[in-house]
């Protein structure tokens, strides 16, 4: 009897334990795995924190100080704004990179008609879609190179037109500061098409082919077809692509500094490349990120804009 | 009156042989089709022409640059007489690693692409797992952060990043290049998807068999992910190749430059002819353009594969 009850109690003694050291090594087992999710993150996070959060929450507050890199930096408030409503060219860079907004409906115009234009089985498509998008996987600086070229003085695109006998005299593409942005807006147009043609066609080609083809039978026109359900079909792209390619315009950068540096007279100058210049250049980085942050507003500004008059309205 | 009558008949009866010419078609279209042979035929013909001018435009420098580079005499600007070499030679592709040290440029391009893309399918595949396989509190969360990248105003980010890389003591150093370009949202979401894909029961098996959580990202995993990795080392390799701004921010010394961004230190070298510049030109772009003639279908697909 005795014997049976400590048996029964080394048994729930046992029993306990067991359940207690089935329960901490289950609770060890379950900390371990809800840490296990972010050792797997961690490397991405850091990174994602270090080199894309802080530099918009860090260059945010940089923005409002003096700061030279030597001592911390001191809060001037709105000191480094004052300094941009100061600066001629600051007013310039923006009016430019507004300007540039101009190659946006060019950019969707073309790249929907290039889309419509390779949607379809006929021999020898791809080698067309390849030969427009070459321009995309091209590194700008050879883009900037060549088209350094091509709009020389004794270049290309003048010998062209002189053999052609549009022009007598050559004209300065990139040296005439009248004409220098144009140019450079030109080159952006050229890089972007066959980026922007890619997801058109991803577009067009995801239509269902019945819409199209009741559409046939009920004699509609190509043209009437192309208005009333290939355009309305990839309204989503073009919002999209419109969004991307405003902002993508708002921030030119890389053809400004590897064509003209800002030149001819400041005269090309963008909001961007006005921020690189003050930062990488003359190390005056508060006012460098004061200007990025005004173009980035202006961005926000013109992304809204788009949603709420491109968006497809509910009828 | 009368001329508003008469006009309006007109056009009721201009509707109506429209009508009537327009019936017999439907009743034999074979009779239709012959008729329509050659107005097709026409339009295809358009439909080639345009492309053709369309991709003319699109080629044409390269075309000219390539043509500058094989050729060794004669204006390099003139139309059209530039467009086709008289004597084709590779002495332009000879000099250019006499005038600078392309072989340099070439090697650190190499270097940086190689480790950019390992970082890159390492950190990405690693912080991909777990958003696809595991269920923990602040998945959402993260997945927001990683999401708002994409949102977020980064093209600025070169210039607090060279603040800090220079903090960090990483200016004029691969590592400094290499770092800030790792981690990000469209890998992520690319490896994401397809870890997705995985069927549930092998990591069971797996882990039944008392496998560890690395040994299956590793062992089964990254395996079975390998259509993906592929497009995303694509993707990055081209990217990188070509990636000018960021490297140009960090590197100052010559000797250490990719060549994209060594390639305009060619063209300011005084005293390099135009032909010299056209053969380092042609030589930077050419493996990116390789890779991508060889691989287009990852580049077709555009970003909705990505973001999807």
């Amino acid at each position: 009897m005795s014997t049976r009850a400590t048996d029964v109690a080394a048994a729930a003694d046992r029993n306990g334990r067991f359940r207690s050291t089935f329960r901490n090594r289950a609770s060890r087992a379950r900390s371990r795995q809800a840490r296990l999710p972010w050792l797997f993150l961690a490397p991405a996070l850091l990174l994602l924190g270090l080199f894309t959060f802080w530099p918009v929450l860090w260059g945010g507050y940089l923005a409002f100080t003096e700061y030279n890199f030597l001592t911390p930096p001191r809060w001037v408030g709105l000191a480094n704004f004052e300094d941009l409503l100061d600066d001629p060219v600051f007013f310039i860079s923006l009016k430019n990179s507004l300007l540039y907004l101009l190659i946006v409906p060019a950019i969707q115009l073309g790249a929907i008609v290039l889309a419509v234009l390779v949607n379809n089985a006929l021999p020898g498509i791809k080698l067309f879609r390849a030969a427009f998008y070459v321009p995309v996987v091209t590194s700008v600086s050879v883009v900037g190179i060549m088209w350094g070229w091509m709009y020389n003085e004794q270049g290309l695109i003048n010998a062209v037109l002189q053999w052609l006998h549009v022009i007598n005299d050559p004209i300065g593409w990139l040296s005439d500061d009248r004409l220098a942005l144009f140019s450079l807006m030109l080159v952006t147009l050229w890089r972007g098409l066959g980026w922007y043609m890619v997801l058109y066609l991803a577009a067009l080609q995801a239509i269902p082919s019945d819409l199209e083809e009741a559409a046939v039978l009920d004699g509609a026109s190509r043209w009437q077809r192309f208005w009333q359900i290939t355009i309305p079909m990839i309204m989503p792209t073009i919002l999209l692509c419109t969004v991307l390619s405003t902002l993508a315009a708002m921030k030119v950068l890389e053809e400004v500094l590897i064509m003209t540096k800002g030149g001819p007279v400041s005269s090309t100058y963008t909001g961007l490349y006005y921020a690189y210049d003050q930062g990488i250049r003359a190390f005056n980085f508060p006012r460098a990120l004061a200007a990025s942050l005004v173009v980035s507003v202006f961005c926000l500004a013109i992304a809204w804009l788009n949603f709420r008059f491109l968006r497809p309205r509910h009828r | 009156m009368a001329l508003g009558n008469g006009s309006n008949a007109r056009v009721i009866e201009g509707g109506l042989r429209a009508r009537a010419n327009a019936a017999p078609e439907h009743r034999t279209p074979s009779a239709k089709r012959r008729s329509m042979a050659p107005r097709h035929r026409l339009r295809i013909a358009l439909h080639y022409a345009v492309l053709l001018l369309i991709g003319l435009v699109c080629v044409f420098p390269f075309l000219w640059t390539l043509s500058v580079a094989l050729g060794t005499e004669g204006n390099v600007f003139a139309f059209p007489s530039s467009l086709i070499p008289h004597a084709v030679s590779l002495a332009n592709f000879i000099e250019v690693f006499r005038v600078i040290d392309l072989g340099r440029y070439f090697w650190n391009s190499i270097w940086i692409t190689f480790w950019t893309v390992v970082w890159t399918i390492l950190v990405c595949a690693l912080a991909a797992y777990p958003l696809a396989r595991y269920r923990f509190r602040g998945r959402k969360l993260v997945f927001a952060v990683i999401l708002a990248t994409l949102m977020l105003p980064t093209e600025v980010n070169f210039l607090v990043n060279f603040i800090t890389t220079t903090q960090l003591r990483l200016v004029n150093t691969h590592l400094g290049v290499i770092l800030p370009t790792v981690a990000g949202a469209i890998g992520i979401f690319m490896m994401k998807t397809a870890f997705e894909e995985i069927p549930q029961d092998l990591l069971d098996a797996a882990r039944v068999d008392g496998a560890s959580e690395l040994h299956i990202f590793f062992r089964i995993m990254l395996p079975l992910a390998l259509p993906q990795i592929g497009a995303l080392t694509i993707l990055t390799t081209v990217t990188t190749w070509n990636n000018f701004l960021w490297p140009s921010v960090v590197l100052t010394k010559s000797d250490l430059m990719p060549l994209a961004v060594g390639i305009l230190e060619l063209s300011g070298t005084f005293g390099s002819s135009t032909r010299v510049i056209a053969a380092g030109a042609v030589l930077t772009i050419a493996p990116a353009l390789i890779v991508f003639f060889f691989t287009q279908r990852f580049f077709m697909r555009g970003m909705e594969g990505a973001i999807k």
